[in-house]
């Protein structure tokens, strides 16, 4: 059985469809990337999965773990190992990025009855995951996100993710706006995080960061679909050729456009 | 979007916990106000002959003035006719220590979470609980009496330490200042006294509880806190009182004194019954609150958290006339439901190189309305006087209002005054993002609230920062969603 199977799904906001008939399926240690240019429905998806509320789902269903995903608020799917990286990170003025931290491990440990983390265990935690990301000790004690660069912003949801340590991760354009060297950390973190026992998708439209997680699977995404996907190869191709070939291709792609990647 | 708003909306509903009301029998005048009953009030505190005429003094100014109309709040008028002015537990003989406290009060006062046993210690915090009218219980009385810090009930004060009261007594706030301290001056029944000798550091939090209980009383306390040279006072208040479906009226007066080099630190938080969700009933907060940096190099600092009452309206101030003397208010005013607040500061710099600080932080939810009224006011003498004043706004749902008026009037050339102002509505996407993280969205509101009143909470004494944070959760709660 698979993590996570998206079936046909059908999702806009007030009226508009966005997102139209996405079949995907993640199977338990595999890395999906999805591809796609600008205003296609990246962030759609990665949102509609995390449970946005702007978000209105039309049609489909979304089975996490064999269950419901669509039924379960925000923070139940977080709580059961969902996590999403955002494209724009949000600030939390005068909430130090530990306190947020230690106050989200809690409520998920809470949630799958694990015993909650005192200062010194989730201090120790913290050191230990603050070397595999090399995440700088200063950033930890500043408000969630205030005034951080934008390379910060996406170590830190690293970071974050690395702390809370999801089954399923879903990165929304974690890549954009960092330098080559950040990119790198970003992707060990990511590499470390992989197990058997999880799956990442990783949402971007460079192939430059899957230099350094290498998927599974890419998608590629246009207009609210999925046209297209493949094995790691696809991302090349899409590189050099960019998106025009697929939609040419593709012509007036059916709704049930078969998305590759469960066994 | 909506979703947002009315989840928000749901969580500030919690009850009100501090609402229950002792069964305890009272010593109470008749309803009404005239210069008998401010005989009645004074002879049942023993009070000498210049008490009495101070009080008719005050009566006289307050027949002539009028209720201020200014404050951006409105409310039915109230009859001060149907006001009762003095209710005291009985018996009406103050205990002399605590075995002789009524048993119920010191139990009402264990729900509130204070406690009046001094073997308790209540975490070094000395404690001078009012119940309606009067002052009930002082602990630590002794072992301050032992550095000549005096701590005590008004009363008391009036009757042991006259000259002292005499001297200090209006000497901050006048008996005719406003129409709700002329009031209080001629109708206060209680209060805490408290005077820090010279290079005296007070090695513990004095703290007063006020506790309104009987139906339709007024609670007219009046606090006077005096540190002579090189002296150190924290000072904590708290008040709470029971849900009633009609207003009561609260009336203090507060009076703090620096002399040279003293510092005092005054702390509240005010968590008087706010009314039900209708606006139903609530407890009308008018409150005069002032210190005066008398001497040099004196500091006063006023950090309050105001969660309850129908209606707040209060501006605890700071004269400074002292040279390089320091005033400083720190303010989280919360409005939710029908709750109005309308609060600030008066900063009055007269001496040179006199300083303020002013950090308020509104917070509105419901229909909540949140104004925020400032006064820097810059003498002609007040050569190098600094301001620094930050307003900043943060609305929950779109029903709830917040204002700002800061008013600035400098007279000397050489003073620098910076205001900064900002509006904010707890945005969904905080929201979200706390919860994808796994928190729920009660947690969410809660710690971007606290995030949002974190410069005022960090001035407030450790354990009283710990209740404030909770006091603003319950206060909130389901308002946000
Ligand atoms: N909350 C929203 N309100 C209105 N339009 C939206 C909203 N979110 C996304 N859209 C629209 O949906 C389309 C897909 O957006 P998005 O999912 O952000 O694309 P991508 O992440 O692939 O760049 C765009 O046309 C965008 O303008
Ligand atoms: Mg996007």
């Amino acid at each position: 059985m698979s993590l996570l199977e998206v079936r046909n799904l059908h999702a806009g906001v007030q009226g508009n469809a966005i997102l139209e008939g996405i079949n995907l399926s993640v199977g338990k240690g595999e890395i999906h990337a999805i591809m796609g240019p600008n205003g296609s429905g990246k962030s759609t998806l990665a949102g509609v999965l995390a449970g946005r509320e702007a978000y209105v789902v039309t049609e489909g269903e979304v089975l996490y773990q064999g269950k419901d995903l669509l039924g379960l608020s925000p923070e139940e799917r977080a709580r059961e190992g969902l996590f999403l990286a955002f494209q724009y990170p949000v600030e939390i003025p005068g909430v130090t990025n530990m306190y947020f931290l230690k106050a989200a491990l809690n409520a998920i440990r809470k949630h799958r009855g694990i015993e909650e983390l005192d200062a010194m265990e989730f201090i120790a935690l913290v050191k230990e995951k603050m070397k595999v990301i090399d995440f700088d000790q200063s950033l930890l004690n500043r408000p969630v996100n205030e005034g951080f660069s934008g390379g910060e912003k996406k170590r830190n949801e690293i970071f974050q993710m690395a702390v809370l340590d999801p089954t399923l991760a879903i990165l929304d354009e974690t890549d954009s706006g960092l330098d080559i060297d950040a990119l790198r950390i970003v992707a060990e973190g990511v590499n470390r995080l992989r197990s058997p026992e999880n799956a990442v998708v990783v949402v971007t439209h460079y192939q430059r960061l899957l230099n350094y997680i290498v998927p599974d699977f890419v998608h590629v995404l246009i207009d609210g679909r999925i046209v297209k996907s493949g094995g790691k190869e696809l991302a090349l191709v899409l590189e050099e050729k960019g998106y025009d070939w697929i939609r040419e291709e593709s012509g007036d792609v059916p709704a049930d456009a078969h998305a590759a990647g469960s066994k | 979007m909506s979703t947002e708003t009315s989840n928000i909306e749901e969580l500030a509903n919690q009850e009100y916990k501090y609402g229950f009301v002792t069964d305890i029998e009272a010593d109470a005048a008749p309803r009404g106000l005239n210069e008998d009953i401010i005989r009645l009030i004074s002879s049942k505190k023993g009070e000498p002959e210049w008490m009495l005429q101070w009080r008719l003094k005050a009566y006289g100014h307050w027949l002539t003035m009028k209720e201020p109309a200014w404050p951006n709040v409105s409310y039915p008028p109230i009859n001060y006719q149907d006001i009762i002015y003095y209710s005291a537990p009985r018996p009406k003989v103050r205990p002399k220590d605590l075995s002789e406290v009524d048993p119920e009060l010191i139990k009402t006062y264990q729900k509130l979470g204070i406690s009046l046993g001094e073997q308790e210690r209540l975490s070094g915090i000395a404690v001078d609980a009012v119940f309606d009218s009067v002052s009930v219980a002082t602990t630590f009385k002794e072992k301050l009496g032992e550095l000549g810090i005096i701590f005590c009930s008004f009363s008391e004060a009036v009757r042991e330490h006259p000259d002292l009261v005499k001297k200090y007594l209006g000497s901050v706030v006048p008996a005719g200042d406003n129409f709700f301290a002329a009031l209080n001056s001629a109708v206060f029944s209680d209060g805490s006294f408290c005077y820090i000798p010279k290079g005296v550091r007070c090695p513990m939090e004095l703290s007063t509880y006020f506790r309104i209980n009987a139906a339709d009383t007024g609670q007219f306390e009046r606090t006077l806190i005096v540190a002579e040279e090189g002296a150190y006072v924290s000072y904590l208040e708290g008040c709470t009182a029971p849900m009633r479906d009609t207003n009561q009226l609260h009336a203090a007066v507060v009076e703090l004194v620096a002399l040279d080099d003293a510092r005092v630190k005054y702390s509240t938080v005010q968590n008087w019954y706010p009314g039900d969700r209708e606006g139903k009933g609530g407890i009308f907060n008018f409150v005069t609150k002032r210190g005066k940096c008398a001497g040099r190099n004196s500091r006063i600092s006023w950090t309050q958290v105001e969660t309850g009452s129908a209606i707040t309206w209060k501006y605890p101030g700071v004269l400074l006339i002292g040279d390089n003397s320091v005033g400083e208010f720190y303010s989280v005013a919360v409005t939710n439901n029908r709750q109005q607040a309308d609060t600030g500061t008066k900063m009055v710099h007269i001496g040179k190189n006199t300083k303020s600080t002013i950090v308020s932080k509104g917070i509105s939810a419901g229909h909540g309305q949140n104004s925020y009224r400032g006064l820097v006011d810059v003498k002609r003498n007040a050569v190098g006087a600094r301001n620094f004043s930050q307003c900043d706004s943060l609305l929950l749902g779109d029903r709830c209002g917040a204002h700002t008026f800061p008013y600035i009037e400098v007279k000397n050339t050489t003073a620098r005054v910076e205001h900064e102002a900002s509006t904010s509505k707890i945005g969904e996407d905080q929201i979200f993002y706390c919860k994808q993280r796994g928190l729920s969205t009660e947690d969410a509101v809660n710690m971007i609230v606290n995030g949002f009143c974190k410069e005022v909470f960090r001035e407030l004494p450790m354990e009283f920062a710990v209740e404030a944070q909770k006091l603003l959760g319950v206060s909130l709660e389901g308002s946000v969603g």
